[in-house]
């Protein structure tokens, strides 16, 4: 028998252990599914203030003076227009226009570049970035081990966070990344998250992530949440989880997310020919929020129904909401299907009713 | 986990307790090892009401959580004498107390069951899991 693939543990194992958290293998990495209840931990962060480790996540740095070049090349979006201490939501797809990950990239300086991956796709992406970067004077590079990332979200995040620095967080915009000292020690700090509250996200090096931890955990209104409190959180605020909404299947367009795609930006890109095409025609499905009307929640891979109980469409990620009471669900729904009319999901072996509403589900005050 | 001495365990994780009190009612289930592995219960559904049958090893509700969704089984054949409206209404319960408040329904059995684990055979089965 070959032997499995051990999974990783991130530089705040132990303390999840500590704190009771219950460790599950998610792409690879160990990591906290939830500690107490995972409901407490959304309902801190829509609150007051959620503490997580995204240590899984993958730090790729491009660098050189034709970096913001090989990522204009590699890239669906427009890097080179983008500022330094400035972040973008975009993607990387392949050749076919089928997304491979999607991304955020901070640009720390002129030549210097952070593109965050997904856990799942850290290869792939390092992997496509190399291979695309070739013909460009620009190293790329992956030190995922070396960093970890803990994000403090919430509406009392700013607060907290500037008991621990003397950065200017007030100045941080959304979207925006700043170098500062937290709790000690050296930090990028960001101003992004995938929660649908303000927050923060700290890269740090792998050896000093327990010491920004713990000064943050020690505040009172501070929760450590886990993946089951990041997921429900992601998908009340609208947010594709690549693996769910995005595969190497789905085209950004159909995850109306065309905007991120710049077809016209003036160099050529990888995936632009297929993708050009699929922006000239309406996508054949689509992705929409649906909220149950009953209490049996939607799930991944559910069919969705028509009212005369034709299947419409496939249900991408659905939960329980704790902020709306009811369950909700991304779901990709086939072009022309009536959306009023008397749409249900079927939920093993049973339809129950839903309802098609505009994204996202919460949207912070 | 918890796995209290004086009650029966099914492999699907339900518990049964009262198998040798008076009148043959016995209060049924989840156990705290099926509470914890579903994570918090939202939504607890349970097809027979009063007065209707069970027959043990078939599907009788379910038990949903934030992250997942498992059917409920019955452990036991015999007519439903009560379910417990309060964890119908907040299943939370289930999680806080499941061998307590957290009970799901009663049942007066007509047989004594065949092939119940007592507290020794469960905890083997949930440690090979």
């Amino acid at each position: 028998m070959p032997a499995e693939t051990e999974a990783v543990k991130t530089p705040l194992y132990d303390v999840h252990v500590g704190l009771s958290g219950q460790m599950v293998d998610f792409a690879g990495f160990l990591m906290p599914l939830r500690y107490a209840s995972e409901t407490a931990e959304h309902v801190a962060v829509r609150t007051a203030a959620g503490l997580f480790d995204l240590s899984h996540m993958g730090e790729i740095f491009v660098t050189g003076t034709g970096a913001a070049a090989a990522l204009d090349h590699a890239l669906v979006g427009d890097l080179s227009a983008l500022a330094v201490g400035r972040a973008r939501y975009t993607m990387i797809c392949a050749q076919d226009g089928g997304v491979l990950d999607d991304l955020i990239v901070y640009r720390l300086a002129d030549e210097v570049f952070l593109v965050v991956a997904n856990a799942a796709n850290i290869a792939v992406v390092a992997d496509a970035l190399t291979e695309r970067a070739a013909g460009f004077d620009a190293a790329v590079e992956d030190r995922s081990a070396a960093y970890a990332l803990v994000a403090l979200q919430g509406p009392l995040a700013h607060e907290i966070l500037a008991r621990h620095t003397d950065a200017p967080l007030a100045g941080l915009k959304y979207y925006a990344i700043l170098a500062g000292r937290v709790a000690g020690v050296d930090a990028l700090i960001a101003r992004t998250g995938y929660t649908g509250e303000d927050g923060f996200e700290l890269f740090v090096s792998a050896a000093d992530a327990v010491a920004v931890w713990r000064a943050l955990a020690a505040e009172e209104q501070v929760v450590p949440a886990g993946l089951a409190a990041r997921d429900s959180l992601r998908l009340e605020a609208g947010m594709p989880l690549y693996g769910n909404e995005l595969t190497a299947e789905t085209t950004p367009f159909e995850a109306n997310l065309g905007r991120v795609v710049k077809l016209d930006k003036p160099v050529d890109f990888v995936g632009k020919k297929a993708l050009a095409a699929q922006a000239a025609t309406p996508p054949g499905r689509r992705l929409v929020g649906l909220v149950a009307r009953g209490r049996r929640s939607p799930r991944q891979g559910y069919a969705v129904l028509t009212a005369a109980g034709l299947p419409c469409g496939v249900v991408t990620s659905g939960a329980p909401s704790p902020t709306l009471g009811r369950p909700i669900a991304l779901a990709y729904l086939d072009t022309g299907v009536v959306e009023e009319d008397g749409l249900a999901v079927d939920v093993r072996g049973r339809p129950e009713a839903v309802d098609v509403v505009a994204l996202p589900f919460y949207k912070r005050h | 986990m918890s796995v209290p001495e004086e009650l029966r365990y099914s492999e699907e994780h339900e518990w049964v307790a009262g198998l040798d009190g008076e009148g043959g009612i016995v209060t049924v289930g989840i156990t705290a090892h099926a509470a914890d592995a579903l994570g918090e219960i939202v939504y607890l559904e349970l097809q027979p009401a009063e007065g209707d049958t069970v027959e043990a090893g078939e599907v009788c509700g379910e038990v949903e959580s934030t992250k997942s969704v498992s059917d409920l089984y019955s452990p036991v054949t015999g007519e439903v004498t009560a379910v417990n409206t309060a964890a119908l209404d907040e299943p939370k319960v289930i999680n806080d107390d499941p061998y307590g408040e957290g009970w799901i329904f009663k049942v007066r059995i007509a047989d004594e069951p065949g092939d119940l684990l007592d507290a020794t055979a469960y905890s083997k089965l949930i440690e090979e899991d």
